[in-house]
């Protein structure tokens, strides 16, 4: 059973109404209160943001509003969240069409080497591509590392539905005379669209919040502003006011895919089989160009920049124990979220998806908030909270972890959803009827079933959770390092000599679980 | 603050849903772990340091070989730590705050987080190096300068004062990082000396010539490489950039303003004693130990190039300073220039 794809979106239901089974009884009472519980901790940072925002007061707040960079700082984060996710769209849907349904050459070797740019850090790739080539700065070098960045999130769910979805209707499609264009648009393309819309919406959230990376790239979104409050005024309520702002846009990303995705029903069942693939001929080699292309410039940049820099630097950190003890921090910081904010994601997940009432899907809605606040805002509200009413935690490696699982759960949320959206609810309701509780369906069907999908959900927080610098400063341990904090720590200080091994390492380590994810995405049922 | 309040509630209803959850017979994901370990614990300080992690590094071993007090550091970026510690309050486990200018340390002490640092501690450096209010002392200096690359400058080109960067003839040749706190103190010390509309009109024009960077490390480096033809930096910038790519890879040079002039700038990297702390003793000694003659070495042969302030103790690898003798300015927390910076819409 092994992998039919784990990170695509929810399975296209049969037929319009997708109330079966177990959806019809009410949501199970200890069920309800573990997603009550874990949202009211999820939302922590959501709330505590409005709460210093309020204490900012009108006057001050029309002030920062109507600040003259304003405007232009909206227009910069609008236009390249637009640009930038459009960009990861058209990358990824092409990427997975040539790999899920043609004869492409080295098929297998492009399906890795494509979802490997999630293992560099986008502040080390925004690094690379600016110690390179210095002219890849404002909007245009904020898109193009972005985008190579950014893309396999889409590619990932959009390849893994594809590969699942029965490749029949296509295949009809051309035998009653459609071109492979008129297939792709008119069939392929509304097949995949939850997948995409997903994708895109974590691509979305990802570039409201994000700061370290376009400040290297000398590109200046709203997120500047709020990091200018934090850094020069030492302001957090004008920055929480700022922090608002985001957050609406976020609102706005949540409802508009939820309405999107929420008219997708497509018919298309589990493919029984592969498809039959489209035969490139002429057009082979223009795509295995373009898809080699694409792997030299989102990975062959930052990997060549790391080793020049290891060569090159005059300040060295090799070898050194530091090195060896920041991996293995980070290494256990990422595994331990990774388990938590996996667990976390089941009962959040089986509630929106077995029991759809308006509070389950608000809850699941506001759990992907919390991407569209700086990571900066998110540690000072954990640091807050935790000071004054957690102490003995405080500063422990457990909060750091605690952090990180607040941050990455959409991630994991996501991937968990997935999989269990493909997992029929009548199998539950057989096992219920045959004497199990339900607990024990549970325990006993859904989860055996809906592993592959926690296995990936555990890749994806882990590789987000190794190499998070904002929030890692401010939430660990005093004396604990992690591979991010040391890049940063010599990267400030111009030694990039001796911060290129900590890169190194971090795309090292993060190749694990990317190369995990193509193998679950990879395996066929 | 009404975060205090709804927070418990917040963690009620989190606590209340796992208790109910536990009360309906399933297994609760229990919260527990290890207790953190307890920091400070006797004969041990904790230090915020924003200040350069190898000099720090340095200056605590020596320290702790010396004392037998052990030193936990926690290195960020200064703004990060201060923010951090205005959360943290009189709950901070720091002890000690080593900062890389003054607004991070005012700004700490407008909101009386800071103790008075011991007089004799503060008798060793000159007086205008610390805070006027006692409650930071002044540990090294650096000079705000004009780096400019020297191929496309000659140096009979260069200006005679900061403000002359606002003038038309500088237009695309400056670059500066606004959202740095190194060159917020310039700011504010033009604003000092020529009143604030004078500052305000002096940005403008600096916003319409200038190119703005990120950060110091990326605008020294386009210096150097010529993608801006000048740039207003801290100097050890441009000695660690050299430090770093090698003298044969430097096309750039520093040109220092007169210490009359805004741009003339000599800003200090002052360390204060929490007045949180529960080791008061042993975090005023950490704090004299760092102006004492044997911290004062270390930092003037350190990797952070930086004037040491000790009268007798002097950096070799750097020109003299006929500033480091001046008064400086009384710096505040800055909220001045980032108005002004904001106003002008470079932030």
């Amino acid at each position: 059973m092994l992998g039919r794809g784990v990170l695509a979106g929810p399975r296209p239901a049969a037929h319009p109404a997708p109330v079966r089974g177990a959806a019809r009884r009410p949501a199970p009472v200890p069920l309800t209160l573990s997603v009550v519980a874990i949202a009211a901790v999820l939302l922590l940072p959501v709330v505590g943001v409005v709460l210093q925002a309020v204490s900012v007061g009108p006057r001050r707040a029309a002030h920062l509003l109507a600040l003259p960079l304003v405007p232009t700082l909206l227009a910069n984060t609008v236009l390249l969240t637009l640009t930038v996710t459009t960009g990861c769209a058209v990358i990824g849907v092409a990427a997975a069409w040539l790999i899920e349904r043609t004869d492409i050459p080295a098929r297998r070797v492009f399906a890795v080497l494509l979802v490997l740019p999630l293992a560099v850090p986008e502040f080390v790739a925004g690094s690379s591509w600016v110690s390179l080539l210095p002219s890849v700065q404002g909007f245009g070098g904020a898109w193009l590392v972005m985008t190579l960045s950014l893309y396999p999130w889409v590619y990932l769910p959009v390849a893994a539905t594809m590969r699942r979805s029965d490749p029949a209707l296509e295949e009809v499609a051309r035998s009653l005379g459609a071109g492979p264009v008129r297939t792709f648009l008119r069939v392929t393309l509304p097949t995949v669209r939850t997948a995409v819309l997903g994708g895109m919406l974590v691509v979305a959230l990802y570039l409201l919040a994000e700061y370290g990376t376009f400040a290297v790239l000398r590109f200046r979104t709203f997120a500047t502003a709020i990091f200018n409050e934090y850094s020069l005024g030492f302001d957090a309520a004008s920055a929480s006011l700022l922090t608002l702002v985001l957050c609406l846009m976020g609102v706005v990303l949540l409802a508009g895919e939820f309405s999107l995705r929420g008219r997708s029903r497509h018919p298309g069942a589990r493919a029984g089989r592969p498809a039959s693939p489209v035969r490139l001929g002429r057009g082979g080699p223009p795509a295995v160009f373009a898809m080699a292309a694409l792997t030299a410039l989102a990975l062959g940049v930052p990997v060549g920049s790391i080793s020049y820099w290891m060569i090159r630097g005059s300040s060295t950190t090799l070898p050194s124990g530091s090195v060896l003890a920041a991996t293995g921090e980070s290494l256990l910081l990422g595994a331990g979220a990774a388990a938590v904010a996996t667990v976390l994601a089941l009962p959040v997940a089986l509630l929106s998806i077995r029991h759809p009432s308006p509070l389950a899907l608000t809850l699941e809605r506001g759990a992907y908030l919390v991407r569209a606040l700086p990571g900066v805002a998110v540690g000072l509200t954990i640091v807050s909270v935790a000071v004054h009413h957690l102490r003995p935690l405080y500063q422990s490696p457990l909060l750091l972890e605690a952090g990180y699982v607040v941050l990455f759960f959409p991630l994991a949320l996501v991937a968990v959803r997935a999989a269990l959206a493909r997992v029929p609810p009548e199998l539950e309701d057989a096992a219920r009827s045959l004497g199990e509780t339900w607990l024990g369906a549970l325990r006993r069907v859904t989860v055996p079933l809906v592993l592959p999908g926690l296995a990936a959900a555990a890749a994806l927080v882990s590789l987000s959770a190794t190499t998070e610098l904002t929030a890692t400063l401010l939430l660990r341990p005093t004396g604990i390092e992690t591979l991010a904090t040391q890049f940063w720590l010599y990267t400030s200080n111009l030694a990039y000599g001796a911060a290129a091994p900590y890169a190194a390492i971090m795309v090292l380590t993060s190749a694990v679980p990317v190369f995990l994810l193509t193998r679950l995405g990879l395996a066929r049922s | 603050m009404t975060l205090r309040r709804v927070v418990p509630a917040l963690l009620v209803v989190a606590g209340g849903a796992l208790t109910a959850l536990a009360g309906c017979g399933s297994e609760t994901p229990a919260a527990t772990g290890p207790a953190a370990k307890a920091l400070g614990s006797a004969g041990s300080i904790t230090v915020y340091s924003g200040q350069h992690q190898q000099t720090v590094g340095a200056l605590v071993q020596e320290f702790q070989n010396r004392t037998g007090i052990e030193v936990h550091v926690r290195s960020s970026d200064e703004a990060d730590l201060a923010n951090q510690l205005i959360q943290e309050g009189s709950s901070s486990p720091a002890d000690v705050f080593f900062a890389e200018n003054p607004p991070a340390l005012a700004a700490l002490d407008a909101k009386h987080l800071l103790s008075a640092v011991k007089p004799t501690t503060l008798a060793a450096v000159p007086r205008q190096d610390s805070s006027p209010s006692g409650h930071w002392v002044g540990v090294s200096a650096r000079a705000a300068a004009l780096a400019y690359n020297t191929q496309a400058v000659a140096a009979k080109d260069l200006p005679a004062s900061v403000l002359d960067l606002g003038q038309p003839a500088f237009k695309g040749k400056v670059g500066v990082a606004p959202s740095e706190t190194d060159f917020q103190p310039v700011v504010t010390r033009v604003a000092g000396d020529k009143g604030h509309d004078a500052a305000a009109q002096w940005l403008s024009g600096l916003k319409d010539n200038a190119k703005v960077y990120d950060s110091n490390e990326s605008l020294i480096a386009a210096v150097n490489s010529g993608e801006v033809a000048m740039g207003m930096v801290d100097h050890y910038y441009w000695y660690r950039l050299r430090d770093e790519i090698g003298p044969g890879a430097i096309h750039s040079a520093l040109h220092h303003f007169p210490s009359t002039d805004a741009g003339g700038l000599v800003d200090i990297a002052g360390v204060a004693v929490l007045a949180s702390s529960q080791h008061q003793d042993l975090a005023q000694r950490f704090v004299a130990y760092l102006v004492s003659e044997p911290a004062q070495q270390i930092i003037a042969t350190s990797e952070s190039f930086e004037y040491p302030l000790l009268a007798g103790v002097s950096n070799r690898r750097l020109p003299p300073l006929a500033q480091l003798t001046n008064p400086v300015v009384d710096l505040g927390t800055g909220q001045e220039a980032l108005d002004l910076l904001q106003q002008a819409g470079m932030l």
